[in-house]
């Protein structure tokens, strides 16, 4: 069932349309290229977890062409991208920006990699070091009983 | 449409004694919950004996209702509500029995119904476990089993009639037809409650304040029977994914995606901790946060999938009452069971003593890779609802930031896992395992610098993905020649538990499907245009012709079907049939990407719409290695199957069997 809003979703948009159209792509393959780069990494806005690259929304069509527009026009990667984010949001980037709070997104990992390696180091150091003792020294009655069972 | 009326008496019969039958499994799920439990504190034996006569009935009773439902939907009982609006008398057969659980009422039955199974199956192969502990595992199951039967017939009762049946159903979503996904709600349902009988076994044994070897050797195969299952749920929806949607993406980091990835991921790493709790009797405590931890990921996946909490824009299933209930079960279990962790986790001492070089630490290794992975992957999920409720910021968490921020600990656990699967138990010596494997490491190594200096210029990703899946088979065949001893015995081999076997295969299959998707995303091909009729165009030396271009009526669909020819030179390699379908009754089209699946690359086409010129447009990818990544998953679960099979397990189970007849056909 785990698809099945996806799938609503995207059926109930689902215009006879297609994701990049041939009318789209660009004539300098080079740009065009850049686009389809940069388009990964936009939302279709209406669409559910999609990206416009992918989306065969109406309004993911318009955010294809405008993209490359400013393409077209001489922007480069970040201006394209800033442009499109002043009018829509940030909501639009599929891949969350640095700042502010979202720092706490991008170092969660890191840092819960940190806590669990330190705790998974104490941890393997304190089975290394304190039980060693009790595994190798025997009392003197075990060593003589050990030789004993041995002789037998 | 005749059965409905012909049949109409026997049939709605057969639907009122279905939901009598699930108000009855609930009673005994309330009993089998409530009198074992006190049995066992008390040590009154007749109460605990209770527990496994009522899992046989609640699972029979549960099973009933179900058949009752799948009844009303293969004979098209349009009297019942959910039967009206998920299904149509047109539809093929599959559909209308996979129809059943195909909406939200019948998934949650089919949820509940493979809960009792495996209470069921506890009671019925669990001859060997003490007669409390068993006790207590099948009250807390069954406890479970409860929450979902009130959730069931409190917010979601598929047995709802209809006061003026209408004369024909709203039909299943078309997407949704289809035998791949017939079959992937099942068997994700199997994957998540199976952690169910790992989450009783952890609360039980917590209950207990016992925690030994044997413990770890009964949990272990029901994680493994879980995690197996969820493997194969989620090669199903991805594959779905990949033929169905139409332009071959196979895992879209969706929410409801990670819902079943972050269970995985976790058991996963149960099912390597719980070794070391059978053969070392360490990480005890850890083993048994895992287990509810892992099943408290399937609850928030069912949550996450059921309450649209992540969809809030379109949601589908935007019903709250339902999403507070699962929240309050989510809250319940694993708020309590973790309540009772903090409680008795200090009486679970740990015995086995070993070196910081060791196939434990190796293990501590993978648990840590595996259980931070799954947390970036739910903190990733849920940023952007804390973004909104705390910082005020609407922002999208999407495939870009998973990529970059969950694939390290995956390629940290690829190139750790061959070193830490040859490592000996105790002690070992890094210097012994890194000179075992030095004919593996240089092998994959010149293979990937190899395939880097063919593809010149590419990303490293294709090369990147050679050397893990290369260093991780040949890994684990170096592991199994090493078993045969200094002689070379190979015979020897073929001798091994099968839980060696198992873990060559799976590890086999991790590396198989490691490089796939590294190969699949770095080499590629993709072609747009508009295609005119009987001209032939090149994609990544290919030759495609579009022929002709046909409508074709299918049993409750019309399609227009292209013919497209695929040759390579001179040698005509297949003919494609890509469509786009309508479904009339929902009103909805759909695309049938045609695929020509191949060893080494799949030819995927994809027609779209008619241009004024007379032309088509086709979408034309080869994508390399595509089924491999399927093939790997599947050598996965066949090493979970190989390693479930192993003697100890059927030892450790006992030899008591199922009656014959116990379990139905359904």
């Amino acid at each position: 069932m785990k698809r099945l809003i996806l799938i609503l979703i995207v059926s109930l948009l689902a215009t006879p349309l297609w994701a990049v159209q041939p009318d789209e792509v660009l004539a300098d393959p080079v740009l065009e290229q850049r686009a389809r780069d940069l388009s990964k990494g936009l939302r279709c806005l209406v669409c559910r977890n999609e990206s416009i690259d992918e989306s065969n929304a109406e309004l993911a069509r318009d955010l294809r062409l405008l993209l490359r527009e400013r393409l077209v026009a001489g922007d480069s990667d970040t201006q394209a991208i800033d442009y499109i984010v002043d009018r829509y949001g940030e909501y639009v980037l599929l891949k969350p920006t640095t700042t502010g709070a979202n720092w706490l997104l991008w170092l969660a990992g890191p840092l819960m990699l940190l806590v669990a390696a330190g705790m998974g180091w104490a941890f393997v150091r304190g089975r290394s070091v304190a039980a060693a003792p009790a595994e190798e020294v025997l009392s003197a009655e075990e060593q003589e009983r050990l030789r004993r069972i041995l002789e037998e | 449409m005749a059965a409905g009326r012909s049949g109409g008496y026997i049939s709605g019969m057969v639907t009122e004694l279905g939901h009598f039958a699930l108000i009855l499994a609930f009673m005994v799920a309330i009993v089998q919950m409530v009198v074992p439990m006190v049995g066992a504190q008390k040590r009154w034996t007749s109460w605990m004996a209770v527990a496994e006569p009522a899992a046989g009935i609640q699972f029979l009773l549960t099973a009933f209702a179900f058949a009752a439902l799948v009844w009303a939907f293969v004979t098209s009982d349009f009297s019942l509500r959910l039967v009206t609006l998920n299904s149509h008398s047109a539809k093929p057969m599959l559909y209308k029995i996979s129809g059943t659980w195909g909406n939200h009422e019948g998934s949650m039955l089919l949820w509940v119904l493979i809960v009792t199974l495996f209470g069921a199956m506890a009671a019925w192969f669990g001859g060997g476990l003490p007669p409390a502990l068993k006790a207590r595992v099948l009250a807390v199951q069954s406890a479970i089993a409860v929450a979902f039967f009130a959730f069931i017939l409190f917010t979601s009762n598929p047995f709802l009639r209809l006061a003026v049946p209408p004369f024909d159903g709203q039909d299943l979503n078309p997407l949704l037809q289809d035998p791949g996904l017939a079959f992937h709600p099942p068997f994700l349902y199997l994957g998540y409650v199976g952690l169910s009988m790992a989450f009783s076994f952890a609360v039980a044994a917590l209950i207990e304040g016992r925690v030994d070897a044997a413990w770890g050797r009964w949990v272990r195969p029901w994680t493994l029977a879980a995690w197996i299952f969820l493997t194969i749920g989620i090669a199903l929806g991805s594959w779905w994914a990949y033929y169905e949607l139409g332009w071959g993406g196979f895992w879209f980091w969706d929410p409801v995606e990670n819902a079943s990835f972050m269970p995985w991921l976790l058991a996963a790493a149960l099912l390597h901790s719980a070794i070391v709790v059978e053969k070392r009797e360490a990480l005890k405590s850890w083993t048994i946060l895992l287990a509810i931890l892992a099943f408290g990921f399937s609850l928030i996946g069912t949550f996450i999938v059921r309450s649209g909490l992540l969809t809030s824009v379109h949601a589908f299933a935007n019903d709250p009452e339902r999403g507070v209930f699962i929240l309050i079960i989510l809250g319940v279990f694993t708020g309590g069971a973790l309540t009772l962790f903090a409680a008795r986790a200090q009486e679970m001492e740990a015995k086995g003593v070993f070196s910081v070089v060791s196939r434990e630490s190796a293990l501590v290794l993978n648990n840590i890779l595996l259980a931070v992975g799954c947390f970036v992957v739910f903190f990733g999920t849920l940023w952007p609802i804390m973004a909104e409720m705390f910082f005020d910021r609407k922002l999208s968490v999407g495939a870009p930031f998973f990529n970059a921020a969950f694939t390290p600990f995956m390629v940290a656990l690829g190139l750790a896992l061959p070193l830490g699967a040859i490592l000996p138990w105790k002690r070992g010596r890094l210097g012994r395992a890194v000179y075992a494997l030095r004919y593996a490491f240089f092998l994959a190594l010149a293979l990937a610098i190899l395939v880097w200096a063919l593809q010149s210029g590419r990303s490293a990703m294709g090369p990147v993905g050679l050397f893990l899946g290369a260093w991780i088979t040949f890994g684990a065949i170096v592991d199994l020649w090493s078993r045969t001893g200094r002689a070379g015995n190979f015979g020897r081999i073929l001798r091994l538990p099968r839980a060696d076997w198992g873990k060559a295969v799976a590890h086999t299959g991790l590396g198989v499907t490691m490089f796939a998707i590294a190969g699949l995303m770095a080499w590629e091909v993709e072609d747009i245009r508009v295609a005119r009729l009987g001209e032939p165009f090149e994609v990544g030396g290919f030759t495609l012709t579009l022929e002709k271009v046909e409508r074709v009526q299918g049993p409750n669909y019309f399609s227009t079907m292209g013919s497209v020819i695929l040759e390579k030179g001179d040698r005509q390699v297949a003919v494609l049939n890509p469509e786009k379908r309508e479904y009339p009754v929902s009103r909805m089209p759909t695309t049938e990407a045609a695929i020509d699946y191949r060893f080494l690359r799949d030819v995927y086409v994809v027609i779209g719409d008619r241009q004024d010129d007379g032309g088509w447009t086709v979408r034309t990818y080869i994508k390399p290695f595509a089924n491999w990544i399927w093939a790997g998953s599947l050598l996965m679960a066949l090493g979970g199957l190989l390693s479930l099979s192993d003697r100890r397990f059927r030892v450790a189970a006992g030899a008591r069997q199922a009656p014959a007849g116990g379990v139905p056909a359904e």
